[in-house]
């Protein structure tokens, strides 16, 4: 048993990271995976209110357009395409990615497979550091001459290629910049996440007795790994565009703005799922808890999973039917990109098919997951529309686009990482949250989010282009206008409706009831510990996994739910 | 709202019924599988919520014949996606495939930020004296395949227009192209699709579909010399 002992390597860690090193040691130089988990949370929460500041911006300037943004000024053009393009950006590679895969999976994978800390605790102190160096990089080029960048999140050259074009200079740079250390960052996340799991797990912790939000973790870092690399080729290729003259996309002398949109999708299109699946994880943990049944088909979601990860590597030009690519190559990538509604909906069923006959409670983890698999049924179906190749030469570049992945986006991003938040929280932070106040938060996000987005498909199919900085200009848009209108109001109260979350976490921190170890009686390892766990999480000896993470209501036991630690001879 | 057919602008190209017909077919499959998921997934959660005294039944979901239940619907979900592509692809086919002959081509040049239109003159050449240019407006006879010519001068703009159902990129260094016939006379609208820069949401052009004599006389204005023959061009 002297492999379960801390090595001498633990407790040089133990000895250097314990309690009562002060500020700078527990929360700037932690090597805890837990410190990082927090550190890339805040950072994401930070860039959650700038991100969501700049959309209600953009919102007034779409529903009253031409007139005072209070505290803004006039929104012209030029600011609104800055505006765009840093929320997508930041939304996507700020908070999404942070938040699911760097908080969420830093926190979980090593307490949820019972490991002491991630495989290599300094590359992931470097990977946070690295990303705080993107996020002031990012955060820098708001302020430089000719303002942030503002091309699109996607970047299209030759637009992207020329201060002329955008009017962009520094910002744009400094844009790509913070992609480079963004991505460096994450590469050494999922190699971290992969190997941890790989070799780090507790005796007894089987892959097959893996929890799905560490099997969806690694399936998000894989795909990144694999995707990342063109993006990277393209971006250094963009950059050396820029800065000195190349004209790797430039026509005429050989180069090509479509190779940048195929390297940009052949990640950007996996890059949806890298932030789709670590909260597709985090719901298939609420789900058996709080309906006490076992997760639907554990094995046949990952296969399901498996044949995400492969598929969407295979879809990318779906999102370039009209870009002048061959148009042979369109119905390929349409029958691809329909084909993978197939795997992500024998997901969604597994979860409904997990309801039935179970014993279903409402607490707000609950709340949230179920809200993501209603939003995510909707948002995947309004994908078939994107994905039919005739349908979409219509829909391509509106706000029917802008709607869909709102939809798919949002109800991932927000309502999962809400649902893994509000059930996660009380072992992070030792403290339980008010049940009221997030029933409160979720019912109103969940209206306000349907009212902003959903009639955006309507305008969107009446002709309303995405990026539009005002709609004025077209008559067959003046009947519609009141759409905009009633988006915008709906879009401050879908802000508005986060303020009871932030009471709720701000109340709970600072006079909350101490959470005990397991508050909702869950049998997957972080819960055996105390709350929050201790330093190195399992104290002297590792924890010995005994049986699969969802046994729950198994015939024949008196207790509703099995531990994953709990020896099967004593399983009474 | 309910029928969101109803809010596409009117479609006034051969076309654009193709286009429509398989958003209908995808609108009425989503919705009637939509209500589906969501109806049993309701029901599930009116039916199952907690209770005194009862306990939530165990099934892993693991064997085939349990997994059937989900697989069974990914399987017709298989079969209504191929379904959805097969209806799909001789619309995409008609609008981006192959081109009927047309009698007039016209050349569209996307620019930061208006749409430059050419039209070739009297001798159907591009680049030659009688070539005339107008900016943002687009003028062809109604009932006749138009050709068009699409390309950038400075960076990737996107043609689109409305109620034709038609959409092309124009890309610097690449020609795109597509055709259309207008069924209906009337000024349209013609917004540009993909970010441009800073004039983007400013950049509108219109296309006038004239009945045939009014689309003679402009030709005639246009181009004084030219006997009506000309300006007809048969391939
Ligand atoms: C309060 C919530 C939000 C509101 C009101 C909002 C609103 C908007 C608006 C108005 C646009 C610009 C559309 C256009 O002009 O084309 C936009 C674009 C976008 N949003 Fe959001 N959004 C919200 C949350 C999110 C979230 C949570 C995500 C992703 C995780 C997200 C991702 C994006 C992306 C990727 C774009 C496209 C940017 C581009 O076209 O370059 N948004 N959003
Ligand atoms: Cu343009
Ligand atoms: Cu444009």
């Amino acid at each position: 048993m002297k492999d379960l002992l801390p090595t001498e390597a633990d407790t040089r860690h133990l000895e250097t990271h314990d309690a009562g090193l002060g500020f700078w040691r527990t929360w700037v130089f932690s090597t805890d995976h837990k410190t990082i988990a927090k550190q890339y949370l805040a950072w994401g929460l930070f860039w959650t209110v700038i991100g969501g500041f700049l959309s209600g911006v953009m919102r007034w300037q779409l529903a009253w357009p031409g007139s005072d943004v209070p505290g803004w000024g006039v929104v012209g053009p030029a600011a609104y395409n800055v505006l765009v393009t840093m929320h997508g950006t930041i939304m996507v590679f700020f908070v999404a990615m942070p938040i699911g895969l760097g908080a969420f999976g830093n926190f979980l994978i090593p307490l949820m497979i019972g490991a002491r800390d991630m495989a290599f605790p300094r590359l992931n102190m470097l990977s946070i550091w690295v990303f705080g160096l993107a996020s002031l990089v990012l955060l820098v080029s708001f302020f430089v001459p000719g303002g942030a960048a503002s091309a699109g999140w996607t970047g299209y050259p030759p637009l992207s290629g020329k201060v002329e074009y955008t009017g962009s200079n520094w910002g744009l740079t400094l844009w790509l910049l913070a992609h480079a250390l963004e991505f460096a960052a994450f590469l050494m996340g999922g190699v971290n996440f992969l190997t941890t799991a790989l070799t780090l797990r507790a005796p007894g912790m089987t892959l097959m007795r893996m929890p799905l939000a560490v099997w969806h973790q690694l399936a998000a870092a894989l795909i990144f790994l694999l995707s990342v690399g063109p993006l990277i080729a393209g971006a250094v290729m963009l950059l050396l565009d820029r800065l000195i003259g190349t004209r790797f996309y430039v026509p005429g002398s050989g180069g090509d703005p479509l190779l940048w949109q195929h390297l940009f999708w052949f990640f950007g299109h996996p890059e949806v799922y890298v932030l789709l699946l670590p909260p597709v994880g985090f719901v298939c943990e609420v789900l058996p808890v709080f309906s006490r049944k076992p997760i639907f088909g554990y094995r046949w979601i990952l296969w399901a999973t498996g044949g995400v990860v492969g598929l969407s590597f295979m879809v990318w030009a779906h999102h370039m039917f009209v870009s002048g690519m061959d148009p042979r190559l369109a119905m390929p990538f349409s029958i691809s990109t329909i084909l993978i509604s197939v795997p992500v909906a024998w997901v969604l069923f597994a979860m409904i098919a997990t309801l039935w006959r179970g014993s279903i409670s409402f607490e707000t983890p609950m709340l949230f997951a179920l809200g993501f698999i209603a939003m995510f049924v909707f948002g995947g179906l309004t994908g078939i529309f994107n994905g039919s190749a005739p349908v979409d030469i219509y829909l391509r570049g509106t706000y029917f686009v802008v709607a869909h992945f709102h939809y798919t986006l949002f109800s991932s991003t927000v309502f999962g990482a809400f649902a893994g938040f509000y059930y996660w929280f009380p072992k992070m932070f030792g403290r339980m949250l008010s049940g009221p106040l997030g029933r409160l938060h979720f019912w109103l996000t969940v209206v306000f989010f349907n009212l902003t987005f959903f009639l955006m498909h309507n305008i969107g199919l009446a002709g309303m282009t995405r990026r539009t900085a005002d709609p004025r200009p077209f008559e067959m848009l003046k009947p519609h206008q009141w759409i905009n209108e009633w988006a915008t109001v709906a879009s401050f109260l879908l802000l508005a409706a986060q303020i009871p979350f932030v009471v709720n976490v701000v109340r709970s921190l600072v006079a909350g009831a101490p959470a005990p170890a397991n508050p909702w009686q869950a049998s997957t390892l972080e819960w055996s510990v105390a709350s929050p766990p201790p330093h190195l999480n399992w104290g002297e000896a590792l924890p010995v996994v005994e049986r699969g993470p969802y046994e729950y209501s198994v015939p024949g036991e008196s207790q509703d739910w099995l531990p994953q630690r709990r020896p099967l001879a004593t399983g009474a | 709202m309910v029928n969101w057919m109803r809010w596409f602008p009117e479609n006034v190209s051969t076309y654009g019924g193709d286009v429509d017909s398989v958003f209908a077919l995808i609108y009425w499959v989503g919705l009637v599988w939509f209500v589906i998921t969501l109806g049993t997934f309701g029901v599930f959660l009116v039916l199952y919520r907690r209770r005194q005294g009862r306990r939530a039944f165990y099934i892993t979901g693991e064997p085939l014949r349990q997994a059937a239940w989900i697989l069974i619907p990914c399987a017709v979900i298989l079969a209504l996606d191929l379904w959805i592509d097969w209806r799909g692809a001789p619309a995409w086919a008609k609008v981006k495939g192959q081109f009927p002959p047309a009698e007039l081509t016209i050349q569209v040049t996307g620019r930061q930020f208006f749409w430059e239109v050419v039209y070739p003159g009297p001798d159907g050449k591009f680049g030659t004296g009688d070539d005339r240019q107008f900016n943002n407006e687009i003028h062809v006879p109604v009932g006749r395949p138009v050709r068009l010519v699409l390309k950038s001068g400075d960076v990737v703009h996107s043609f689109f227009a409305p109620n034709l159902r038609f959409k092309q990129d124009m890309v610097p260094g690449r020609l795109t192209g597509g055709w259309f016939e207008a069924t209906k006379p009337g000024r349209y609208e013609l917004p540009c699709a993909e970010l441009c820069g800073i004039g983007h949401s400013m950049m509108n052009g219109s296309l006038y579909v004239h009945p045939p004599e009014e689309y003679e006389a402009w030709v005639k204005q246009q181009w004084p010399a030219a006997t009506t023959a000309d300006s007809r061009r048969p391939r």
